[in-house]
């Protein structure tokens, strides 16, 4: 019996042997899919045809499949506002129905070129604003752990398709948490590379100078494959840092011994979770008997983080988000009078609340009279934030926190009231602000549900972070925490 | 900070937003919240303080001025929700 969550090593090795087959792979991938998600609702579209089509070409070429990349005949789904040539993307907008791309965006084009095969789009908060998946214009996900649950978001059909065990991985993206907290909440594994380390060419824009896209994974490995297909400079986008590529994986031996870990307690609210606090505490102990250095440092400027975010990234979306006119894609309003008339018609039926309100608050921040006291002052802020990290790392290798002050929130619990649900990214804005690299690994469960670990790293050291991240997995063993409740589950 | 009907209006007419009065109300609420949340900003001093508008320091990025081959023209227009004679249609810009 085939499981995604061993591993892509394992599923490659057992491709290399040949006791399974990408067609196998597939299968299995549509079989979980049929099976759970029609309760789950990870998947906007699962594309059947297309992924089929890929696998008779390959096995055209070749009678006996041998993989050429680990990624090779391996499954995986994309967010849904990831571009794929001849697929349609709709960032979960009304506004987006109907939009059939006619490029594919370089990180689907380089796992494409490693071998991998899309199993199809996975749903998400609308335009990635959102932290619960129940900003969808078609449904809200649900977390696999409990239904009654939200997955997190904005990535959560993402995370609940991997920790579903419907795909092996999934591509998300991040620009305030997006990757990061859908998997603590589903307890799995999520990277969000250092700004620039991931072309975004094909990502539909949301805030352009914090978007970023990573990889959700069943294990720290998984993610450091997976970041290593497609990561890199790309002449598309010009923001892609023209920075040599290391070798993800090279330290991930388990051994940390030395390295020194930052804990800021500013990252500990008061309103925090116990279960997350206690994890987390934990968690620490953990590194410290690995042989990691413990070491308190401060962030002082970390309770600014989610207001800064809040004017600065919906100033960059009302910006980004001027696109969608009715002219050259996606929903026109049929009720319109003139030209002026059919832009905000179509704009007003086809975009959901809350994208709305981030369009109309960074409108405002960015208006005149209003420039000076918003939008200015959050760039400030922002310069204040990115230091505070800098003096830290002066001293630390990594910082680690809670991925998310609080487990996994009903469905329907935070969607009236906009800032409460806004604070649950209260340890992951900081680090989109600064740009840095950070993943969250699974540390455990609180009331039941799972907590997710943040490290932190250096621009551009995503090997530490990863070093540290699987040193902490093998020394804990979440995943038998995840089969033990798989099978209660069934 | 408390938006009034009449600002979410104005807002809403530069982001080329059409509103219900209901959301207009609703809205105002809202995003009055918000603003309130984000005013603890004009608690700190920043006087002295750059402002950062993007982490990486790249500035200017240029490619060879070389001609590329973009998209056919009925590629691009496929998505359209008006199209002839190879162009976009909208509705009337000028009246009569």
């Amino acid at each position: 019996m085939l499981d995604f969550s061993q591993g892509i090593r394992k599923l490659h090795e057992a491709l290399r042997a040949g006791t399974t087959t990408p067609e196998r792979l597939l299968n299995e991938s549509f079989e979980r899919i049929e099976h759970a998600d029609g309760e789950i609702n990870a998947f906007l579209r699962v594309n059947d045809l297309v992924s089929r089509d890929r696998l008779t070409t390959k096995a055209a070429i070749a009678d006996a499949f041998s993989p050429k990349h680990l990624l090779d005949g391996i499954p995986y789904a994309l967010k849904d506002n990831m571009c794929y040539e001849g697929i349609e993307t709709t960032c979960a907008s009304k506004i987006l129905e109907g939009y059939i791309p006619p490029y594919t965006a370089t990180v689907a084009q380089k796992l494409d070129d490693a071998g991998a095969i899309l199993v199809g789009k996975a749903n998400m908060d609308e335009f990635a604003m959102g932290s619960s998946t129940e900003n969808s214009s078609y449904f809200p996900t649900k977390n696999p752990w409990h239904k009654e649950y939200v997955p997190g978001g904005s990535s959560g059909g993402s995370a609940a398709a991997v920790a579903a065990g419907m795909v092996p991985y999934a591509l998300g993206s991040d620009t305030g948490g997006s990757i990061r907290q859908p998997s603590a909440f589903c307890g799995v594994v999520g990277l969000k590379p250092t700004y620039g380390r991931v072309s975004r060419y094909g990502l539909v824009a949301f805030a352009s100078s914090f978007d970023q896209i990573g990889p959700i994974t069943n294990s720290v490995e998984d993610a450091a494959i997976v970041l290593q297909a497609i990561a890199g400079a790309d002449t598309h986008d010009a923001t892609s840092a023209h920075i040599d590529v290391p070798d993800f994986s090279a330290k991930l031996t388990g051994d940390i011994r030395g390295l020194k870990v930052g804990v800021a307690p500013e990252f500990f609210a008061d309103a925090m979770d116990e279960g997350v606090r206690q994890r987390v505490e934990e968690a620490v102990k953990v590194l410290k008997e690995l042989g990691a250095e413990i070491q308190p440092i401060s962030l002082p400027h970390t309770n600014y983080a989610i207001a800064t975010y809040y004017l600065l990234a919906p100033a960059e979306a009302s910006s980004n988000l001027a696109r969608f006119d009715g002219v050259r894609y996606g929903y026109r309003s049929q009720n319109a009078q003139n030209l002026l008339d059919m832009y905000s018609k179509t704009r007003s039926e086809g975009f959901g609340r809350e994208v709305k309100r981030r369009i109309l608050i960074g409108t405002y921040a960015l208006s005149s009279g209003y420039y000076d006291a918003y939008y200015k002052r959050a760039q400030k802020m922002r310069t204040l934030i990115r230091q505070d990290f800098e003096q830290a790392f002066s001293q630390v290798d990594v910082i680690v926190s809670p991925t998310t002050p609080t487990p996994a929130f009903l469905l329907g619990e935070k969607t009236k009231d906009p800032v409460t649900m806004y604070m649950t990214d209260m340890c992951t804005i900081p680090v989109n602000l600064a740009g840095l690299p950070a993943i969250s690994v699974p540390c455990g469960l609180s009331q039941g549900l799972p907590v997710g670990l943040q490290i932190i790293g250096k621009m551009f050291d995503e090997q530490t972070i990863l070093q540290v991240a699987d040193a902490y997995e093998k020394a804990v063993d979440f995943a038998a925490v995840r089969t033990a409740h798989r099978k209660e589950a069934k | 900070m408390t938006l009034s009907k009449a600002d979410v209006d104005h807002v809403a007419r530069l982001a080329r937003l059409d509103l219900s009065e209901q959301e207009k109300a609703e809205l105002a609420e809202e995003l009055s919240a918000i603003l309130d949340y984000a005013s603890q900003l004009q608690e700190v001093d920043l006087d002295a303080v750059e402002p950062m508008s993007h982490v990486s320091g790249q500035h200017a990025v240029f490619r060879k001025d070389e001609p590329h081959v973009s998209l056919p023209p009925d590629v691009v227009l496929k998505n359209a929700p008006d199209a002839e004679d190879q162009q976009f249609k909208v509705p009337a810009i000028m009246e009569g």
